[in-house]
């Protein structure tokens, strides 16, 4: 059997190597085709490696599903001062684990896109921000790294092209809101890890104050093949404005979670029922979070017509995000879900701004104290209050995606926590 | 072009309603300052970087997706800003709310109280009730070494602390730790503030009571104070400072913002050296000696009497460096006009300079008395060593005229002016050394008169008189320039502005010219000797 679980309806592009761990040495990853993409980059001239990233419509994989062809082209043209690349593999939203598995199975092709983007982007070091609690995935990244500095793939002649561009790795120290590109960008400085107020944007003013960018681990993997196949063929997957494919992670309750990757645009319910093989113990699905805990909840039925890409989910009221399907059945219950995922964003909010700092906090207090069975109806006025206080009052979006589930919550979910309030009855067990 | 370069560039925008004109890169806030608009804030400090984390600037900007923290947001043509619109009021409101949701609110035994800017704010726009129905989290207190306690409960989490310790101090001691609302504020274990030597502005800019200052410590309520704008007397540095006071003592100092002179700040020594301005035991009226008894005196019978002992003999007067430029000037020609002869003056003198790295124009000068160049400028010369003794082997046994002015004569033995034939001390406290002084006479401190200081780079300041003068004291220029009054039957000053133009050293300048900033008159001949080691 393969890697956990696989499907044919999936188009492995990025998780060709998943679950083969020949890819992971050097000799292995060249087999499989690794780095022809940077010699094909190497060819070209940094701008029309970004011309033929921004004709793929690559979007950013790390949540916002920002145009990656579009953000290199804000980097100044010149080499005036010291560009950087920064790969954000800090990956820690509840839900994803997409990034550590690309890392764990196919370091290479990381390793390729780090340097093809570095290229593009006139920047002649390039860093790897990961996760700290990413033990295994470092190690195996390190060693990668290791191998294509000997082979010269990295380092001052990069396939003797005469191109320098240097990679580091740099582990964290385990804290969410070093994912957050200004966060990371502090904390690879060595200071807290705490965003920074934008403008300045960081393709201006970026890490060691030079201009930045930084890109999610599966955007840059996604690179290497656009650069050796074409913009077009990338484009035959997903819609005009979400063109390609995509890795889903599926957690939660469903018979076979995994990492799937799919074309955009890919229905939510195909995904659960016959990729994932359906809800376990055949239960009936109550919601689903389609993006990571930072977006709406999805109802059953919001979800029957749901299209996988950036403006289907939006059209049924949620985000993409960075592409976790989290799954759950009507065991679930969702005030104390809802309540774990406050209670996360309190606990990693890095208190900077008042709104965040306090009201993730507060929030959570009141979710407890409602599902210990000593809340008031008022107490769900207050909840929805407080978290419109949060929303777009702060330096970054951690503090909105407080707000996402719980008033996703609320409303759509009243009854849960009226049975509480009223009848002290929890609604799910799990 | 270059006609233009020094033209500042121009935006005009509309705040509230109103149109500013403001130079090109000035923030939003400060343009609504200019419009009469206090926008509320927290974290910007003017002396400071501005982080834009407390959020409570924020105005909603027309055409702007989200509302702009008005601190760094710069100012574009055309713009128009609303501060008080109900979208900026609310997420106001809200803010605040969020500033009180673990907040002890114990205001009631808080040394800030009455000048702290949440009870300002959720006073002025905040909700009538809090909405927090669970247990607020308890950090408890610290002493964070040197002057500074911290009540963690209190902190609203600004950094203006910490960054004043990396920025301006430069000698970062203070971080944050731990982060949302766990973060607090601390030092590195037992690394404290201890051993800083500005450490005492991170209690002026917290906004809050969770910085207070150990020697204010429940000493007085903030709203019983009153404030009078002065000038430090500790170095010749003269910080601008208001003096807060109550119950006719010196309650504390606090720097008062003069960005030619000390920015924002003060230093601890001097900030915390005020204790001399209160002490008791004053002279309060003249007295006249009669063989070995005092009599006191009122001042008619005090001047009336001097002025028949004035032709005793050749004049040699010591005056002080903490006098003001008025005294001083009043002391010059009152021995100009008995023919002239030596003025000295005594001074302390500290080891080395202690510089705010962050803003390096304000250093505690190593002459430990404001108007060390007062004194220079009007001719007198510094007699004696650093710890300002010693010098006055012959003042202390001339035999013609010996005017003391100032100088306490702490050092000096009973025998002091023993052979004079007239012997005239001017002093707030009475000395041993003066056991031979025919006339002593009361002097009020500069904190109860009004007057001007010299500073280090010759910059005239004014300060104000804060307290009421003990008894009969009265400053050294106006009991000198009646003296000379009587003795020449001309009219004299009898108000410090006129005293202060008698002194042909500071030009045209008047006390109008000088305002609150003050002016540098000339440049100073004396060269401070090389600054504190390792700058
Ligand atoms: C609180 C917070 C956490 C984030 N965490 C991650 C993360 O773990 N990994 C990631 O790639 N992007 C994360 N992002 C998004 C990044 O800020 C940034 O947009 C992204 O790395 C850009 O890469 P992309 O354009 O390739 O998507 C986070 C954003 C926020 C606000
Ligand atoms: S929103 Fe929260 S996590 Fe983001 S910068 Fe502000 S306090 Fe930190
Ligand atoms: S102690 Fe005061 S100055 Fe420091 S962060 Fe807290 S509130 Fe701000
Ligand atoms: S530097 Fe000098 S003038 Fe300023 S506060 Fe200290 S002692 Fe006073």
């Amino acid at each position: 059997m393969a890697y956990p679980y696989v499907s044919d309806r999936e188009v492995r592009v990025i998780s060709t190597q998943f679950g083969d761990p020949e890819a992971r040495t050097l000799a292995g990853a060249k087999q499989r085709g690794r780095y022809q993409g940077l010699k094909t980059a190497l060819d070209m001239s940094p701008d029309a490696v970004v011309d033929i990233v921004k004709a793929s419509g690559l979007r950013g994989r790390g949540g916002a599903g920002f145009p990656t062809g579009l953000k290199w082209s804000f980097m100044p043209k010149d080499y005036d001062k010291p560009h950087y690349l920064c790969c954000n593999a800090d990956e820690s939203e509840p839900g994803t684990f997409k990034d550590r598995e690309i890392i764990r199975w196919d370091p290479h092709q990381l390793v390729e896109g780090c340097l093809i983007g570095a290229y593009a982007i006139r920047a002649r070091h390039a860093y790897i921000y990961c996760r700290g609690e990413f033990f295994e995935a470092t190690q195996v990244l390190a060693r990668a790294v290791e191998e294509a500095y000997a082979d010269g793939l990295i380092g001052d002649d990069v396939m003797g092209s005469g191109q320098k561009i240097d990679l580091t790795v740099h582990v964290g120290s385990g804290a969410y809101i070093c994912g957050e590109e200004t966060g990371l960008m502090n904390s690879l400085e060595g200071r807290r890890g705490e965003p920074r107020v934008k403008p300045p944007f960081p393709a201006a003013v970026g890490v060691f104050g030079m201009p930045t960018t930084v890109n999610n681990v599966e955007t840059l993997c996604a690179v290497p093949h656009i650069v050796v196949n074409g913009s077009e063929w990338y484009r035959q997957w997903g819609s005009e404005k979400s063109p390609g494919t995509k890795l889903f992670c599926v957690s939660g309750h469903v018979r076979k979670p995994g990492n799937y990757e799919l074309p955009l645009g890919f229905p939510l319910m195909d995904l659960i029922d016959d990729l994932c093989g359906g809800i376990t113990n055949g239960n009936a699905l109550k919601a689903v979070i389609p993006g990571g805990s930072s977006v709406p909840l999805l109802t059953a039925e919001e979800c029957r017509s749901c299209a996988l890409d950036y403006e289907g989910v939006s059209s049924c009221g949620s985000m993409l995000g960075c592409a976790s399907v989290i799954v759950m059945d009507e065991t679930t219950d969702i005030v104390k879900q809802v309540r774990r995922m406050a209670a996360f964003y309190a606990h990693e909010s890095c208190g900077q701004c008042t709104p965040c700092r306090e009201g993730s906090i507060w929030v959570t207090r009141t979710l407890e104290r409602i599902e210990a069975g000593r809340g008031t109806e008022d107490d769900l006025d207050t909840l929805m209050e407080l978290t419109a206080q949060m929303v777009g009052t702060t330096i970054c979006v951690l503090s909105d995606s407080v707000a996402a589930p719980v008033q996703s919550s609320v409303l759509k979910f009243r009854d849960e926590y009226l049975a509480l309030i009223r009848r002290g009855e929890r609604v799910g067990t799990a | 072009m270059a006609d233009h370069a020094d033209l500042p560039e121009t935006v005009t925008l509309t705040i509230d309603g109103q149109q500013v004109t403001v130079p090109k890169g000035t923030s939003i806030l400060h343009a609504a300052e200019q419009a009469g608009t206090q926008v509320p804030h927290y974290c910007y400090h003017a002396g400071l970087s501005a982080p834009a984390m407390c959020r409570l600037c924020l105005v909603e900007v027309e055409k702007a997706p989200k509302l702009l923290p008005s601190c760094v947001t710069q100012v574009a043509e055309g713009q128009v800003v609303h501060t008080q619109s109900d979208k900026s009021l609310t997420m106001r409101r809200g803010v605040l709310e969020f500033y009180l949701h673990n907040h002890p609110l114990d205001c009631p035994i808080c040394d800030q109280s009455g000048e702290c800017k949440l009870q300002d704010y959720a006073h002025e726009e905040g909700r009538p009730h809090g909405r927090v129905r669970e247990p607020k989290r308890v950090f408890g207190r610290d002493d964070f070494g040197g002057d500074v306690l911290f009540y963690g409960d209190r902190c609203v989490m600004c950094t203006r602390c910490v960054r004043f310790m990396n920025e301006v101090e430069q000698d970062p001691r203070l971080a944050v730790v731990e982060r949302g609302d766990r973060s607090i504020i601390d030092t590195f274990f037992d690394e404290g503030l201890e051993g800083t030597n500005f450490h005492g502005n991170v209690v002026d800019i917290c906004p809050v009571g969770a910085l207070l200052s150990k020697d204010f410590l429940f000493k007085q309520r903030a709203w019983d104070l009153s404030h009078t704008d002065s000038v430090c007397p500790n170095c010749s540095q003269g910080c601008n400072i208001e003096l807060h006071t109550r119950d006719n003592l010196v309650q504390r100092l606090r720097p008062r913002p003069n960005l030619d002179v000390n920015g924002h700040w003060m230093c601890d020594e001097g900030r915390l050296d005020y204790e001399w301005i209160n002490r008791g035991g004053r002279l309060e009226v003249p007295l006249v000696r009669d063989g070995k008894e005092f009599h006191a005196t009122d001042w008619k019978e005090a001047l009336v009497g001097l002025v028949r002992e004035l032709g005793a003999g050749p004049v040699r007067a010591l005056v002080s460096p903490r006098l003001s430029n008025e005294d001083l000037g009043a002391a010059r020609a009152l021995v100009d006009q008995l023919g002239g002869g030596d003025l000295v003056y005594r001074s302390r003198r500290a080891p080395e300079e202690l510089v705010l790295k962050g803003f390096p124009k304000l250093a505690r000068r190593r002459d430990l008395a404001p108007n060390v160049n007062g004194a220079d400028l009007l001719g007198m010369s510094r007699v004696g060593d650093n710890d300002g003794t010693g010098g006055l082997e012959g003042l202390a046994s001339h035999d013609g005229i010996v005017l003391v002015v100032g100088d306490d004569l702490e050092d000096q033995p009973p025998t002091f002016g023993k052979e004079a034939a007239l012997y005239v001390f001017l002093g707030t406290h009475s000395s041993e050394a003066a056991s031979h002084a025919h006339f002593t006479l009361p002097l009020t401190t500069f904190a109860e008169q009004e007057g001007t200081f010299t500073n280090h780079e010759n910059r005239v300041q004014r300060f104000w008189s804060g307290l009421p003068a003990p008894g009969a004291a009265r400053p050294a220029w106006l009991i000198l320039w009646a003296l000379l009054a009587e003795h020449t039957g001309q009219t004299q000053p009898t108000r410090p502005e006129e005293a202060f133009v008698t002194v042909s050293e500071f030009g045209d300048v008047t006390y109008e010219t000088l305002g609150k900033q003050g002016v540098i008159v000339t440049p100073p001949t004396r060269q401070e000797p090389a600054g504190a080691i390792g700058d």
